[in-house]
């Protein structure tokens, strides 16, 4: 009976917790018109997420590649297929890897800068006092914040996508001696666009999910500094199961 | 009379988690005048300031401002009556990614279309005002709390508002950056006619420029007068508080066990 009352509470609180997230959305969506008109806010808020993001990206993305290509050459070799390699590593990285940990590094480097840089401004009063000016927070701050996360995903993961077989082809043509045109020839005539969208696709329900999650817990944090630390928390453990469980549905979908 | 009164909060109760922080609270401030909430720590007088300008809302009574009642205005009138008035926080509050002159600036670019010359020349007007025109290019981490506080001050008035609330504008002070707030705040109300209501605890420092004081004390008005009518009160609490005596109606002690039960008999934490 008490199990079944906590479960209930638990229920509740999810579903109330989701609800205000909801109205949340859509009073910022409200904002999003008057915001893309001043475009300058946006790619400001781009170059803060997407920009500063770029290092840890690309060598993610390296490393990511290199050791694909090492991987799948040893097991391409066993079935004397290596030539396959460049079609396996595109894939891979276009359908999966790409959107997958672009969206997780993005939500540990700029998700949780989001959220603490929001967290901040309303301990120091900085909302506050935006609201005394007679400018909504929401369209000056948030807004912002949330369309530049949203429009940095995609491009973040074509970036990983291309340093990633930048990887996969140094080790694998390079290193491994897999023949530099049947590398690039298996690719092409493998790979079709409808990877690209598919990852494009779920690159931009993470962007959308990670930015969303992000600006949402800085807005509401404790003004106190365990309470802009909880929240940062928050964003990291919120964004990243939610990546990995829409990365599965996404891949059920589009099969 | 009423066209006179530019704040006007009538009996006014909010409470917070079952515990009341006003009781039938009033408050007059007259327009052109400095009206002075002072009050002991945590008597509620930052909760009225943000009663004032709308960041909450009274359960019971009234709270007018320009004659409007804060509990009938929806978020786009709330905003429009916030464009009348400024306010001056405890601590600046300015934006931390924005330099002194984009600080000043902001609210100009927000709500005008004045041309970049002209915003130019008002931001520094209000700088040079306060004597900071030298340090319009500082960001906000470079400056002291005085000279954030100049700042801030400066972004207040710079969209000329009707009504201008500090609180507690001398807290962390030194003496001379306190002597030029207070100089500052005596300039504007004088010079450009801005009604100001001030929430602090630095009875001296009021006493010199206020119009009309309140004394705040258990969730409602305890006296009221000029500042020299409270110096002359009889009232304990008005003595205490005028006094600086640390124990009497206002009590040193927060609500406690018995000292002796407490030590003795291990009753509480």
């Amino acid at each position: 009976m008490t199990t079944a009352v906590a479960q209930d509470g638990l229920v509740l609180r999810s579903v109330a917790r989701i609800g205000r997230i909801a109205i949340f959305f859509a009073r910022m969506l409200m904002q999003c018109g008057p915001v893309l008109a001043r475009p300058e806010l946006v790619i400001k808020q781009i170059y803060n997420a997407g920009g500063r993001s770029l290092v840890i990206i690309m060598l993610s993305g390296l490393f990511t590649g290199m050791v694909l290509a090492l991987l799948g050459f040893t097991l391409l070799q066993r079935f004397g297929s290596e030539e396959a390699l460049g079609f396996a590593a595109a894939l891979a990285l276009l359908k999966e890897l790409g959107p997958v940990l672009t969206a997780l590094l993005f939500a540990g480097r700029a998700g949780t800068a989001l959220t603490s840089e929001i967290g901040l401004m309303r301990a120091t009063d900085q909302l506050t006092a935006m609201q005394m000016m007679a400018v909504d927070p929401l369209r000056y701050v948030v807004a912002p914040r949330f369309l530049g996360g949203l429009i940095s995903m995609p491009l973040l993961t074509g970036v990983y996508d291309v340093v990633g077989l930048f990887g996969a082809h140094t080790v694998g043509v390079r290193m491994m001696g897999v023949d530099n045109g049947s590398f690039w020839s298996q690719m092409q005539s493998s790979v079709d666009l409808h990877d690209v969208y598919e990852g494009m696709a779920k690159s931009l329900v993470f962007g959308f999910i990670c930015s969303l999650i992000a600006v949402y817990e800085g807005y509401h944090a404790e003004p106190t500094a365990e309470g802009v630390g909880l929240a940062t928390t928050r964003t990291v453990v919120a964004s990243s199961v939610l990546i990995l469980l829409l990365d599965y549905m996404l891949t059920a979908a589009f099969l | 009379m009423t066209d006179q009164i530019i704040v006007d909060v009538r009996g006014a109760h909010y409470s917070v988690g079952g515990r009341e922080i006003f009781s039938g609270l009033s408050i007059q401030a007259i327009k052109g005048q400095i009206t002075a909430v002072m009050g002991p720590s945590g008597t509620g007088k930052t909760t009225l300031l943000r009663l004032m300008t709308a960041q909450i809302y009274a359960d019971r009574g009234e709270v007018l401002v320009f004659g409007e009642n804060l509990g009938d205005l929806n978020s786009r009138q709330t905003f429009a009556l916030r464009r009348r008035m400024g306010m001056l926080f405890q601590n600046s509050a300015l934006l931390s990614d924005m330099d002194v002159f984009e600080n000043v600036a902001f609210p100009l670019r927000e709500h005008t279309n004045l041309t970049e010359p002209l915003i130019r020349n008002l931001v520094l007007t209000k700088l040079n005002a306060v004597g900071l025109r030298g340090a319009a290019e500082l960001m906000p981490e470079e400056l002291s709390g005085g000279m954030a506080r100049r700042v801030a001050l400066a972004r207040a008035v710079v969209m000329d508002p009707e009504l201008l609330i500090y609180d507690e504008p001398f807290v962390g002070l030194d003496p001379i950056a306190l002597g030029v707030i207070l100089r500052l705040i005596q300039q504007l109300n004088r010079a450009l006619g801005i009604t100001s209501i001030i929430v602090s605890h630095d009875v001296h420092e009021l006493a010199t420029i206020a119009d009309r004081t309140y004394l705040m004390a258990a969730g409602t008005i305890v006296a009221s007068g000029t500042p020299k009518d409270l110096a002359d009160s009889d009232l304990p609490i008005v003595r205490q508080f005028m006094s600086g005596a640390p124990d009497g109606p206002s009590p040193f002690h927060y609500p406690a066990p018995d000292l002796i039960s407490q030590f003795l008999n291990g009753v509480g934490p």
